[in-house]
């Protein structure tokens, strides 16, 4: 929480200086330079508890902890002939530290597995035809961490109706991965020196539709066709056997997943708003799943509201999943893995906003000041805590 | 008596609700967004909620649908 704080104040104390030179109006139709919009600084906290680690063949500890930071700048530019031009530059770094990884190497304490830093920029641009209602948009980002390399693409068109009240979009996301082949020590050939690499593609085909059905009320049905294949398994995921042997966990090189949602969002009265979300969830590894989601943010002053929320989730377990010495040889594919078993989780907390006209503690540039926390409990007995600060400048 | 197929009954009552809501649907002009256009109203994810679905793509089976991460990326499942 202090580290949170400290880094998130740092970030502030920089982006103070910047957002002073921002420009006081970015709204004006006739401005043709590029200008800063907003600012967004995220930090989070999270931290995990629980004795299902795949890493130890679904026995021992999921203690891990995770500080990310995220930093997103939005600039806008108006063309000549009332075109938008939006740029979005992201950048964000998580530090973790996993008590499982560190489990690659049975014998030791802490290893060079236990902590990690993965470091995700993107950039992302959208055209958007003011007066058609229509825009286009593209984007790149990547990741890296030392076992993990992934880069992505995608592209995005969306077509407002004739009355303003509806939307459609299209999108594609690519994502192309590799992975380092880290197998856990005693699998590893004697005197082997460096690791082998496997790749990972995923290819996504989004569809949505947004409505506005009165003053009060706005729906907005989503579906996506998520298709991956090659190295689908974790290297480093042990599995024991009957027998007592232990292998590498072993799934499918391919894998589709169909999400249909359909989130709302009400304006009840003058003060409260629903949010709520629905998701219904199926893949070919077995796993169905339901998400139910609902959010009440409360305006108790014009600056400050209160959001409580609630989120339901349960799943059926994939077929390649048993628990520890419960697989056998005649099993094709096999896993231990308890985020792929049969569970229910639920998670609530709490969020504030705090956004007074004159800027945060009279900050002009200061817009908002939010801070969310959540617990997340799983039937499997894992529980986690996360807390996140977000500091928006405009 | 053979039991109603749950998942058809489901698709039903989703499909009748959305042609309700769509039939119900009434025309808004600009100036009357002033509540559709507050910011809590957003229909996607908040900037805040970005660890939480990472997290929750790590540790759950399902992804997607949700403008968060739909699988690759991350060295999750």
């Amino acid at each position: 929480m202090k580290r949170i704080f400290i880094s998130g104040f740092a970030l502030l104390a920089f982006f103070q200086l910047k957002a002073q030179n921002v420009s006081k109006d970015t709204t004006n139709y006739e401005t043709r330079k590029l200008k800063v919009e907003e600012v967004n600084l995220v930090s989070s906290y999270y931290t995990q508890n629980g004795d299902n680690s795949a890493v130890t063949g679904g026995i021992g500890s999921e203690h891990l902890t995770d500080i990310a930071n995220t930093i997103d700048v939005k600039l806008v530019k108006y063309g000549q002939t009332g075109i938008r031009h939006t740029f979005d530059i992201e950048a964000g770094i998580d530090h973790y530290t996993s008590a499982s990884s560190d489990m690659i190497d049975l014998s030791a304490n802490s290893s060079a597995s236990s902590s990690d830093i993965r470091f995700y920029p993107s950039l992302s641009y959208l055209r958007e035809n003011i007066d058609k209602g229509r825009s286009f948009g593209a984007g790149v980002s990547s990741s890296s961490e030392f076992d993990y390399q992934s880069f992505g693409a995608n592209l995005s068109f969306s077509q407002k109706t004739k009355d303003r009240n509806g939307e459609f979009t299209a999108k594609f996301q690519t994502f192309i991965d590799q992975l380092k082949l880290i197998a856990p020590i005693e699998l590893r050939p004697y005197g082997q020196e460096g690791y082998g690499t496997a790749d990972r593609n995923t290819f996504v085909g989004t569809l949505s539709y947004s409505q506005i059905i009165n003053k009060e009320l706005q729906i907005m049905l989503v579906g996506d066709v998520i298709s991956q294949n090659g190295y689908l398994s974790l290297p480093f995921h042990r599995v024991y056997f009957t027998d007592g042997s232990v292998h590498q966990e072993k799934m499918p090189d391919t894998r589709l997943k169909i999400p249909l949602g359909i989130r709302a969002s009400y304006f009840l009265g003058d003060n409260i708003i629903l949010r709520a979300y629905y998701r219904y969830y199926s893949d070919d590894w077995g796993i169905k799943s339901h998400t139910a989601d609902l959010e009440t943010p409360v305006k108790l002053t014009q600056a400050f509201s209160l959001s409580p929320f609630y989120r339901y989730y349960t799943q059926s377990g994939t077929k390649y999943f048993k628990p520890y010495r419960e697989h056998t040889s005649a099993d094709e594919y096999y896993t231990s893995n308890y985020d792929l078993s049969k569970f229910n989780s639920g998670f609530f907390g709490m969020g504030m906003k705090f956004t007074p006209p004159e800027g945060v503690f009279g900050v002009k540039h200061w817009n908002t000041l939010e801070l969310r926390y959540g617990h997340y409990t799983r039937t499997t007995n894992m529980v986690s805590d996360i807390v996140s600060l977000n500091i928006k400048f405009r | 008596m053979k039991k109603p197929n749950q998942k058809r009954l489901f698709f039903a009552c989703g499909i009748a609700l959305s042609t309700m809501l769509f039939a119900s649907c009434t025309p808004v002009k600009e100036y009357q967004k002033g509540k559709i256009n507050d910011s809590e109203m957003v229909l996607s994810n908040r900037k805040i909620e970005k660890t939480e679905l990472s997290f929750q793509s790590y540790r759950e089976g399902a992804s997607g649908a949700n403008s968060g991460k739909s699988g690759g990326g991350c060295g999750c499942n």
